[in-house]
């Protein structure tokens, strides 16, 4: 029987480590509301969805107050955009009404984000997706709820640097879009390379046409928990650090599980993944990057810091694969800026810089996260930062994303505040060597070669 | 048989036990185990307890018993075992 010892180290991760279900992601096929009628194409969307996700607030409050954990976000993914108004959308602003609908869809239902106004373009871009992707910051501008993601490259099909061109402007404008709001509808847009299909996180979430017809996904969290344990390990050499990490990544994992076969069987909709992300929030204690410094580094950045988010991403995927029948998603440890204490203090001291960061995301998902660059940085800059990203996820076959905010109006060294779980950020410095001849020359790049692998 | 576990946790006084236990029989929740400790005068309390008989639904419950620790300034938790038995047993 479940004695009071282990009673009190679960209830301890939650009242006092942040230990949390972060996110319960309703993932929606929109195929079959394809239609040559645009308002017909609307109607069908919103229909589908709500009926869907009527009771998914509710019933994850529900779960929440009878396990005792928080289940902070619901969440919807949808069908990439681009697919589903393809045959309807004439127009950039025939997009722009699907993705109203969708934001009005997110606030009868009450989930804070839909996440799906997207474009799968690893290879070529369709007339509609290219047009989809040209009403992004139009769409995140005048939509708040609405979460957009443009996948320019895989390992199977190489990079596609017209799409990336393209999103250095996209990015850029969609600042300019929102630049009374320092620029945050670039929060809400993500840029990738092998996007998986079934990620529960925002902003990149959307349900990708392999899947079922709805899906449940949930993602777990819990930087304070494996913090807190660390802290009592400060003497365990390096194998006895990863079995610390395990463990406790299997734990804070089968919560996960467990709130994810419920909620799957409470709304009737199978169980799709669970994704072991450590996910940081701007709360104190929260923070991937308080973890790397309790593994042995004065600032994250210092040296060392690749190799302690290299066994503490392993570590944290070792112990939560065996934890859950169906593993997915993102799966790693996630390093925003913004939305880390650790990591902004990182930063203001000097110790983390860009590069550093390019140099993390090879050993952990996701990317450039959340970072706050110069309002004048270019836009052939940014498609650079973009395809220094996807070429990391090419080559190195993981999932790779670029989230960069370029706040208009700010400078190096100021502050931008997003506000909730997107937190504030320091604007960071950008090599302002230009990449321009490199970003226009178009085309391809061509997959990479599957051996020699050196 | 709908398994809950009960948490108390605060600082020792009298009639803790005896609250908590009246809010359930109130309830008809049967109490099938009690475990508890001070350590520091600080009260440490957890009970395994049986709530398929109570007509309340298990989140009103929870709640309720919520506000009863209020009123005595101790913390109560009322969960569903399925959350410590998916954490710490394989």
């Amino acid at each position: 029987m479940i004695n009071l010892f282990e009673v009190n180290e679960t209830n301890n991760m939650i009242a006092q480590d942040n230990f949390d279900v972060r996110t319960i992601t309703l993932g929606v096929s929109l195929l079959d509301c394809i239609d040559s009628d645009l308002s017909e194409c609307r109607r069908k969307v919103y229909e589908k969805i709500t009926g869907l996700a009527k009771n998914l607030v509710a019933v994850g409050e529900e779960i929440s107050k009878e396990f005792g954990v928080p289940i902070v976000n619901k969440r919807i993914s949808v069908t990439p955009i681009a697919l589903v108004g393809g045959a309807c959308c004439k127009t950039e602003d025939d997009f722009v009404t699907l993705a109203q609908t969708l934001d009005k869809v997110a606030h009868e239902v009450d989930v804070n984000f839909i996440g799906g106004y997207s474009a799968l373009v690893s290879k070529g871009m369709t007339p509609a997706e290219e047009m989809l992707i040209r009403s992004i910051p139009k769409a995140l501008a005048c939509t708040q709820r609405v979460c957009s993601s443009v996948n320019v490259g895989s390992t199977k099909t190489g990079m596609n640097m017209d799409a990336i061109g393209l999103m250095g402007e996209i990015v850029r404008k969609t600042a300019e879009y929102t630049k009374e709001h320092d620029s945050i509808g670039c929060a809400k847009l993500v840029v990738f390379c092998n996007a998986p299909d079934d990620n529960p996180f925002m902003a990149g979430a959307f349900h990708g046409v392999t899947e079922a017809d709805a899906i449940i996904n949930v993602g777990v969290s819990g930087p304070g928990v494996v913090k807190r344990v660390l802290e009592n390990a400060k003497e365990q050499d390096f194998g006895q650090l990863c079995e610390t990490i395990k463990k406790t990544a299997f734990k804070i994992t089968r919560v996960g599980q467990l709130v994810a076969q419920e909620a799957s069987r409470r709304l009737g909709i199978p169980f799709g993944i669970i994704d072991l992300s450590l996910a940081p929030t701007p709360a104190v204690g929260d923070s991937v990057a308080d973890i790397l410094e309790l593994i042995g580094l004065e600032k994250t950045g210092a040296p060392g810091t690749t190799a302690a988010l290299a066994l503490l991403n392993d570590s944290v995927k070792k112990g939560g694969i065996m934890a859950s029948s169906y593993v997915g998603g993102l799966s790693g440890a996630f390093i925003p800026v913004s939305e880390d204490q650790g990591m902004i203090h990182a930063v203001e001291a000097g110790a983390l810089t860009l590069e550093k960061l390019e140099a993390m995301t090879c050993v952990c998902s996701v990317g450039l996260d959340m970072i706050a660059v110069p309002g004048d940085t270019k836009a052939s800059t940014i498609a650079g930062i973009i395809a220094d990203e996807a070429a990391i996820g090419m080559i190195n076959q993981k999932t790779t994303a670029v989230r960069l905010i370029p706040v208009i109006g700010k400078k190096v060294g100021e502050m931008v505040e997003f506000g909730g779980l997107l937190g504030y950020a320091p604007i960071m410095p950008v090599n302002s060597f230009s990449c321009e001849a490199f970003v226009n020359r178009g085309g391809r790049i061509p997959a990479p070669i599957h051996s020699f692998k050196n | 048989m709908s398994k809950t576990i009960i948490t108390v946790v605060g600082k020792d006084k009298v009639g803790i036990i005896a609250k908590v236990c009246n809010f359930l029989a109130d309830n008809q929740v049967n109490i099938l185990d009690i475990s508890q400790t001070i350590i520091d005068g600080y009260f440490n309390m957890m009970m395994l307890a049986d709530s398929s008989k109570a007509e309340k639904e298990f989140s009103v419950l929870a709640d309720e018993i919520a506000k009863v620790g209020e009123e005595i300034g101790v913390q109560i938790r009322m969960q569903k075992e399925e959350i410590f038995d998916c954490m710490h047993r394989i």
